[in-house]
């Protein structure tokens, strides 16, 4: 059936039942590659994405759930030419081995800096508590973070 | 402009009927002796299957390496454009794809740099020279006096030719000879910098960066339903209830190998559950018992090899003491479950993989579907980190199957959560006894035994087909049988030997044939547990002997670039000579130079022990590396403060949980790893060696940070823990009893040969 969703600012109507997740959706109907499968149980956290700003696990969340209101995903953050702040951020102190979690950390840390623009590094670590890196970025993602909410701050 | 995509036509472009088209290496006359050229140069002799000058001025540079997150396509770039003097922007990398690159096996062991990395350097420079040529010829002057920048050749007078023009001339459909040197350190601009990553702006902006990102016209997704047990066989499944299902195109039944392919990704997870709760299985093999698991391994069938051994006396008196050490299996546990893309057309298989090595993959793929190899074409894409052997060739199978099944439109497949964690190979438990001898401050015997499973059972074995799914399919495969590998690499027993310079010792590797659990190659292979034994030991030796433990190793090394690292972190932690632990807080060193012959690496690790919860953090963590010539300072920093992170990980937390009955590891739940507000900051120390040559580092790290942390955790309670890792069960168990935990006795020598086996409690 026909659902309507608002992603990145552009209303798509996708054929899926209501109780698809929505992380398959912006994967395959929208061809999307910023959530990511991890484990489909909102343990990892590469899923993530913004729903009206604040973070959601896309994995677990029914696309029929999501009508009528605001999806964010990567992509919709910035593009290689415009980038987000934490993009940016991420590129600068080079943020990444694998970056299959980067997503993930990124929708999490723009949650974070709706709530908090100025976070300490304590407030960023709880805040990623829950997006697994397994290849021990964990130091560099934080920087990042912190990088892009002073240059915020500057800006 | 938008993130770049992976889109059907740059597939196809890339298809575009290349297929092997750089030179073979000219077949050797029988008896005719090659000359041996370095690195992987010596297996892919022609400069064509490395460099291609193009006519627009840029150069793709052809590796067999992969990227795995290590940051290497961006390090053997550097080395390719140093040497040929154009700019980094100007050179394309293609990686591990069986119709286009060299074929250099698997991209492991932290050898890229010393293979493909050298035989890019020597080919970069071979390349430059014969183009200096080309450039002497056309301008009319002597070689010696040109000069290349951003690779453009100018001679004294300011006349000029670009590599570009220089492109349909040069010809490199020939074989190396390795005899043009490359340039000295001191020259290098490129070399040596913190070039950025070329796969981070597309990681961060959600491009097309991983094989999960691949999408082909007419795509089907697939998933797979595994059995209870390892070796069960299916029983019975209601093929029609599936079939039924929405989205549904296609049950694969093949033997016991059971896959559904479906329209679109969530029919095809729907059905997996369904048939999850419908199929029946019935036998299969059971596990160890967990409490008594590695006496169980200790007693299976096992090949036994001495490996070290060298003999002199031991002085009567002697303090001899003895320990037993125990590392658990361990998953590699990637962020993304597995996955893979593959086509069937017209008889050619294509398949979009992550795998470590795309050659021995296609290899086992043909026999075990009995394919002619140039029918298959293995493509790396990347997958997430996957630290060793994961389920990414088992996957590229599985998903080959369904799409022989559906014969004509892709099929994706990534495996689920519960599936990677239950049915990757695991790195093995594994045991390591030491007995030393210490007398007047000396290490004088040291006999040390390790037992382990295989940790090679890769795909590419000539005697097995090493694929998970091709041991359950109609027309059943084996695995290979496992091997020792030859030192100083080694497997289980890698870092077995001690680097020490001990004047009498004897090292056994007791390889273990049978494998009850699946294992193969995580990170470092043995040398994790190895270095956490042959270190925690050398602090128990140096408590033995009444020394600091610093200056105890130092006592033992003669090698000045040992000690330097050592010296190094020393220094950079602020060590205090003969510094104690307060019982709840201490600080304790690891050291080993990684496989013996790679990179130098010492830890120091400070821990802090809830002594009610039993929960030990780490608040501060150094690190000292040299790697000898530094490629990219920034990628070997993260190499190795990602290794230290992820062996902190395995040392404080990870086991394999099971049962008699089957694996009961599935999720994150049941398999915690280090997360953000327990991760320390980790201050390294890199030692660059301009002129020597560099070493692979991408796995340095793990063994010594879990000795600093074991030995840290001992000089903070006065307990050590043998058995990793240091779960707050453990910690509390060690230091509420009074034997447990405790230095060992020790004894004199010479041993009463009664008493020989002196069991301790664990």
């Amino acid at each position: 059936m026909a659902i309507s969703v608002k992603i990145n600012g552009a209303t798509h109507s996708v054929d899926a039942e209501p109780d698809t997740p929505l992380l398959y959706v912006l994967r395959n109907d929208l061809q999307l590659n910023g959530a990511k499968y991890g484990c489909g149980l909102t343990q990892c956290g590469a899923c993530t994405v913004l729903v009206n700003g604040a973070a959601r696990r896309s994995c677990v969340t029914p696309v029929g759930s999501i009508e009528g209101n605001e999806v964010t995903t990567l992509e919709g953050l910035g593009t290689l030419d415009k980038l987000h702040s934490l993009q940016q951020a991420f590129i600068d102190e080079q943020a990444a081995q694998c970056g299959y979690c980067i997503s993930g950390m990124i929708m999490s840390a723009a949650d974070l800096l709706n709530r908090n623009p100025q976070p300490r590094e304590a407030d960023v670590r709880s805040a990623l508590a829950d997006n697994l890196c397994r290849c021990g970025t964990h130091n560099r993602i934080i920087r990042a973070v912190l990088r892009a909410a002073k240059q915020k701050a500057g800006t | 402009m938008e993130a770049p995509r992976l889109t059907r036509r740059n597939f196809t472009a890339a298809l575009g009927g290349i297929v092997l088209s750089f030179t073979l290496a000219p077949k050797l006359l029988l008896g005719q002796t090659a000359v041996q050229l370095p690195g992987s140069l010596q297996t892919n002799r022609t400069l064509d299957a490395w460099l291609r000058i193009n006519p627009d001025g840029t150069v793709t540079v052809f590796t067999g390496k992969v990227e795995l997150g290590q940051g290497i396509v961006t390090a053997l770039a550097q080395i390719a454009a140093e040497e040929l003097d154009v700019p980094l922007s100007r050179v394309t990398i293609i990686s591990g794809d069986t119709g286009r690159t060299p074929n250099e096996g698997q991209t492991a062991g932290s050898q890229s740099i010393e293979q493909s990395g050298t035989a890019l350097r020597m080919a970069g420079a071979e390349v430059r020279s014969l183009l200096i040529d080309l450039a002497a010829a056309k301008l009319g002057g002597a070689a010696d006096t040109l000069k290349v920048t951003d690779g453009v050749i100018y001679a004294p007078d300011g006349r000029k030719v670009a590599y570009g023009e220089l492109a349909a001339q040069v010809d490199l459909k020939r074989e190396a000879t390795a005899k043009v040197r490359p340039k000295p350190a001191t020259q290098h601009t490129i070399v040596g910098k913190s070039a950025p990553r070329r796969d981070i702006p597309a990681k961060v902006t959600g491009g097309a960066a991983f094989v999960q990102d691949v999408r082909l016209p007419g795509m089907l997704h697939g998933r797979i339903v595994r059995p209870p047990r390892y070796g069960a066989k299916l029983v019975s499944v209601d093929e029609a209830r599936i079939k039924a299902m929405p989205g549904v195109i296609a049950v694969v039944r093949d033997g016991s190998f059971l896959g559904v392919v479906a329209g679109r990704e969530e029919q095809a997870i729907n059905a997996r559950v369904v048939m999850m709760e419908f199929a029946k299985w019935s036998g299969g093999s059971e596990l160890p018992e967990p409490a008594k698991m590695y006496e169980q391994l200790m007693s299976l069938r096992s090949e036994d090899k001495v490996i070290a051994e060298k003999d002199a006396p031991v002085p009567v008196g002697a303090k001899v003491i003895d320990a037993t050490y125990h590392r658990p299996y361990q998953a590699h546990a990637a962020i993304a479950p597995s996955c893979a893309v593959a086509e069937l057309k017209d008889g050619k298989l294509t398949v979009w993989t992550h795998s470590q090595g795309v050659y021995p993959l296609r290899a086992t793929i043909a026999s075990a579907l009995g394919l002619q190899p140039r029918d298959i074409r293995c493509i790396h894409t990347e997958g997430a980190g996957c630290y060793g052997h994961n389920g990414a060739d088992d996957v590229a199978f599985d998903a080959a199957v369904l799409a022989r099944a559906v014969n004509g439109p892709p099929v994706r497949l990534q495996w689920m959560r519960d599936e990677e964690f239950k049915w990757e190979p695991y790195g093995p438990a594994m045991t390591m006894k030491v007995r030393g001898a210490v007398a007047d401050g000396r290490v004088v015997d040291w006999t040390y035994d390790v037992w382990s499973q295989s940790h090679n059972m890769r795909p590419g074995d000539p005697d097995g087909v090493n694929l998970l799914g091709s041991w359950y399919v109609a027309d059943a495969k084996r695995p290979g049988p496992a091997r020792h590998a030859a030192q100083p690499n080694g497997a289980g027993d890698r870092n077995a030997i001690t680097l020490y310079d001990f004047p009498r010792q004897r090292t056994t590797h007791h390889l273990i044939m049978d494998n009850p659990v699946r294992t193969s190659a995580l990170r470092t292979l043995g040398a994790y547990a190895n270095v956490f034994a042959i270190e925690s030991f050398m602090d128990e030796l140096a408590a033995a002997a009444g020394i600091d433990p610093v200056a105890f190793r130092l006592a033992h090394i003669k090698d000045e670039r040992e000690r330097a690292v050592i010296e190094a972190v020393a220094k950079a932690a602020a060590w205090k000579p003969g510094e104690k632990g307060d019982g709840r807080r201490g600080r304790g060193i690891g050291y080993a130079r990684y496989k013996t012959v790679a990179t130098f690496t010492a830890v120091i690790a400070e821990v802090e022990v809830n002594r009610t919860t039993g929960v030990v953090k780490v608040p501060r963590i150094w690190a000292a590396a040299d790697a000898g010539q530094i490629i990219n300072p920034d990628g070997l920093t993260n190499q190795i403060e990602g290794g230290v992170i992820q062996s902190m990980s395995w040392t404080l937390l990870e086991h394999v949980r099971f049962d008699r009955n089957g694996i009961q590891t599935e999720d994150w739940n049941n398999y915690p790893i280090l997360t953000m507000p327990d991760v320390p900051r980790v201050e390294t120390v890199l030692i660059n060696r301009p002129n020597e040559r560099a070493l692979g580092a991408g796995e340095a790290a793990q063994g010594p940070t879990a000795a600093a942390i074991a030995n840290a955790f001992a000089a903070a309670t006065g307990k050590r823990i043998r058995e990793l890792p240091l779960t707050p069960e453990r910690v509390k168990l060690a230091l509420a009893s009074p034997l447990l935990g405790k230095p060992l006795n020790t004894t004199r020598y010479p041993i009463d040969s009664s008493a020989d086996v002196v069991e301790q409690p664990r």
